[in-house]
């Protein structure tokens, strides 16, 4: 292969003229369902553009399309070119050079796309037999070469490791070496960070627009992310259940954005709005400030916890120590493994400390049985991160409400059935998916009823796993309101958990920010996000995602619009 | 969500499509399962007493399978053997089920030494081939149509136990599970309303087509001999006694056809199930 940049110069000039890749009226059909309709997009050479849409808004089924990846019953109409080829008509025998070669592919999840039975540097060297080299040692080196370039510190170690062997990060940088290890002239990045931490998530992102602009790749970025978009991307494409919705710049989408969808979608997204919910949060009973006059409802004091891992002594959870006032939302906010998950275990009673003390409500935890813990759990309950498997899949709807207080023996049966309902309308659902069973509800829906059955015992304190990081943003908008209604309407006190620091911004009025193990940094919400004194924690704001620099201002000067704060939960609509 | 709604629009069973093949394999295990109850509806000859002069007759209107050599009607044969080959089935699985699902249970929810007790027996009971363990038991105990069913029974408690525990283990780190024990659900609890209901499934999809193949097991003892002697009719003994008679091949057609087919058609129900489960 010849050396490409060097070829890119020399055609650059005669080819800016057309787009690298042209998607032209693209519909897509499984049967009579269709759902791609009339998509049509331009990606020039050495650009980027960013197809953003919800779970179900067709954006993988496009990418698919293009890649020639369909599942046999799908029917596709429509145009699609690269590099001038009408690619649906291509042979396979012609297709499968430029698979690869001319246009690059980044996996959503990287724990899943690569072989585990077999080392990275074997499978590492498939991708580099899609070039003509000629002999092994040229690969190898191409290869270690190549991770070097994706930032990997020890390219030799990790073409000698397993793919088990490497963090999830580590393991995204690998794909994407391979992807452009062929110096492809498109790479997709199909969600390429969805799996990923706040932080990694930035990395990984800078690295793939560096790869885009040193090795001339067109991107092609498929996210849900509208933040991320908009920081990055050169074009938006906005979609919804298979139609594009707006198209354009980022700077023209934010600032005039035409359809409702989009400006739906732009009020979602917490790092745009981390103001959205002042009014909400207003109503309640607040009594923020570190005065010591507040009663707390919740008191942690040097907690430590170290598990055994393989011999070698681990500290989870490193002397730590927070109250949290009744009636506010305090954030424990850090990557994964920061210690956070054991925080709240430990918080629940389901581990207990080495030393320290907690007290939930005035009541002991650590140092109880399960049996005394009971009556804790009344008043202390949880919503886990995943509706998907937080709901026996086998139970119905009413069944799995009223299942705390069938266990806690409270009421009549009629009073239950009552609580039930009442509990489900708190949370926004109708009475009419009383008999359903959770496959047949939505993801928000779902964890509406994770909320409604925690909250039908009418607890003083609810954790919140961070309930909304596996729902779309403006799913995970819905939920944010229907939480901040119910604590202004029941004086609830949140302990919530997140790496969403935008979120944590928008739901909560104290953080402590987790590191290792450690409380690095504590204060009300507006002290840490104003002026963090820590190196970390200002690593983790700037990780956030802002919207396009030049765009910010314009948000700023545009106040939220209040027709899109909603004081009480409404019925879900979707 | 659209595939959500779709299911809910339509309705419980009736979004449930069944494709031509299961259809066909349910009419079959209907139509076994009537002659197993009520055989006499399906035919008016005798399967004891036969008609000397009608010794060895080819399939016709008239006997649709032929005669033996009694001259008597192996349709009817057939029809009357029905009730103990596919009730011993049923027996032998229902003994797989209780007793393998209990152990399985058991180990899976308990853990520690309970499980590793339960495990090294059920590793015991794997390795020796079941079969020949049905072959022991069953001599054991006494030739005899019930014995048979037991023996089978009892082979199959091992694989059971496997598949129950496997799915408990599972489903006991599921987060609903840990979500019920803090809702106040006692172990109990927690085992029979969610432990069991998950795991059931796929423990009875497992139990269809361990039926299909007690069919074959019990079919091939009765074949060897361990079952109930002659009169009766097992489909294993009717092939069994057809062997003799190679210049009339129905008497091993017949019953072998019928055998394949119902083993056939409850694979195929097992393998719908698992799919659409």
């Amino acid at each position: 292969m010849a050396p490409p940049d060097s070829l890119t110069e020399i055609l650059a000039p005669a080819e800016t003229l057309a787009p690298l890749l042209r998607v032209d009226g693209l519909s897509v059909f499984y049967g009579s369902h269709q759902v791609v309709t009339d998509v049509r997009f331009e990606l020039a050479r050495g650009k980027s553009l960013a197809l953003i849409g919800e779970s179900g808004s067709g954006k993988s089924t496009i990418v698919r399309a293009v890649l020639r990846l369909l599942p046999g019953e799908a029917r596709c109409t429509g145009c699609v070119a690269f590099d001038g080829q009408e690619l649906p008509g291509l042979s396979e025998r012609r297709f499968r050079p430029l698979r690869g070669r001319a246009i690059g592919f980044v996996p959503q999840d990287p724990g899943n796309a690569l072989n585990p039975a077999r080392t990275i540097g074997a499978q590492a060297i498939e991708a580099a037999a899609l070039l003509d080299l000629p002999d092994k040692a040229g690969r190898t080196a191409l290869i270690l070469e190549t991770f070097v370039r994706v930032g990997l510190d020890n390219p030799r170690r990790v073409y000698d490791s397993y793919p088990h062997q490497l963090s999830g990060g580590m393991l995204q940088r690998v794909l994407i070496g391979l992807a452009v290890l062929p110096r492809p002239a498109l790479l997709v990045a199909d969600e390429p960070t969805s799996s990923l931490d706040v932080t990694l998530q930035k990395r990984i992102l800078d690295l793939l627009w560096r790869l885009r602009r040193d090795l001339d790749i067109s991107l092609l970025l498929i996210t849900h992310d509208l933040a991320i978009a908009a920081e990055r991307a050169d074009s938006l494409v906005v979609l919804k259940d298979g139609a594009v919705q707006e198209a354009g710049s980022p700077a023209a989408v934010f600032a005039s954005p035409a359809s409702s969808h989009a400006r739906s979608l732009l009020a979602a997204v917490p790092a745009l709005n981390p103001d959205r919910y002042a009014g909400l949060r207003a109503r309640g009973p607040r009594c923020i400030g570190t005065d010591a006059g507040v009663a707390s409802k919740i008191a942690v004091s040097s907690v430590t916890k170290t598990f055994m891992v393989d011999g070698k002594a681990l500290t989870a959870v490193d002397n730590v120590s927070f109250t949290v006032p009744a009636g506010t939302t305090h954030a424990l906010v850090g990557e994964s493994g920061s210690g956070k998950t054991t925080m709240i275990r430990l918080l629940l009673g389901l581990e207990q400390p080495d030393t320290g003390d907690i007290s939930v409500a005035g009541e002991q935890i650590a140092g109880r049985s399960p049996g005394s813990l009971r009556a804790v759990w009344r008043r202390l309950q949880i919503v886990y991160q995943n509706p998907f498997t937080s709901l026996d899949p086998t139970w119905k709807v009413e069944h799995l409400v009223r299942e705390p207080l069938d266990r806690f023996h409270i009421g009549t049966r009629r009073e239950r059935a009552e609580r039930v309902r009442e509990a489900l309308a708190y949370v926004g659902l109708g009475e009419h998916l009383l008999s359903r069973k959770p496959v047949a509800l939505s993801g928000g829906q779902r964890q509406r009823v994770a909320i409604a059955r925690a909250l039908v015992l009418k607890p003083d304190v609810i954790v919140l796993d961070e309930p909304t990081s596996a729902l779309d943003v403006s799913v995970q908008a819905g939920i944010v309101e229907v939480l901040l209604s119910l604590q202004a309407e029941l004086g609830l006190t949140y302990v919530f958990v997140s790496h969403d620091l935008a979120l944590v911004r928008q739901l909560a009025d104290t953080v402590c920010v987790m590191h290792r193990g450690r409380i690095i940094e504590h204060g009300t919400v507006m002290d840490i996000f104003d002026s963090p004194r820590q190196p970390y924690t200002r690593s983790l704001l700037d990780s956030l995602p802002s919207g396009a620099a030049a765009v910010d201002p314009l948000l700023h000067r545009r106040p939220e619009p209040l027709g899109t704060i909603r004081p009480t939960p409404r019925a879900l609509t979707a | 969500m659209t595939a959500v709604s779709h299911v809910t629009a339509a309705g419980g069973l009736a979004a449930v499509r069944v494709p031509p093949a299961v259809a066909l394999s349910f009419a079959v295990i209907a139509l076994v399962i009537a002659w197993s109850i009520v055989p006499g509806l399906f035919t008016s000859f005798d399967p004891v007493n036969g008609v000397p002069a009608d010794k060895l007759l080819g399939p016709s209107a008239a006997h649709w399978f032929g005669t033996d050599h009694l001259g008597r009607d192996l349709y009817t044969r057939v029809v009357y053997g029905t009730a103990s080959s596919v009730e011993s089935a049923l027996i032998a699985v229902s003994i797989g089920v209780a007793a393998g699902g209990l152990i399985g249970l058991l180990a899976g929810f308990l853990g520690g030494w309970v499980d590793v007790v339960l495990a090294r027996l059920v590793d015991v009971l794997l390795a020796i081939p079941s079969f020949l363990l049905a072959v022991i038991i069953v001599t054991a105990l006494g030739f005899d149509t019930i014995n048979v069913a037991i023996a089978t029974g009892f082979s199959t408690v091992a694989v059971f136990a496997r598949v129950m525990r496997s799915e408990v283990i599972k489903i006991r780190h599921a987060t609903f599970v840990e979500a019920s024990f803090l809702l106040g659900g006692s172990r109990w609890h927690i085992l029979s309303r969610h432990v069991l209901p998950n795991a059931s499934r796929s423990v009875l999809t497992l139990a269809v087509l361990r039926f299909g193949l007690s069919i074959l097991v019990i079919a091939s003892l009765a074949f060897l001999g361990y079952g109930d002697p002659p009169p009766a009719s097992d489909w294993g003994l009717l092939i069994s006694i057809g062997k003799n008679y190679l210049k009339w091949p129905w008497l091993v057609y017949a019953p072998a056809f019928v055998t394949i087919a119902t083993v056939l058609s409850i694979n195929r129900i097992s393998r719908w199930l698992r799919q659409t489960a």
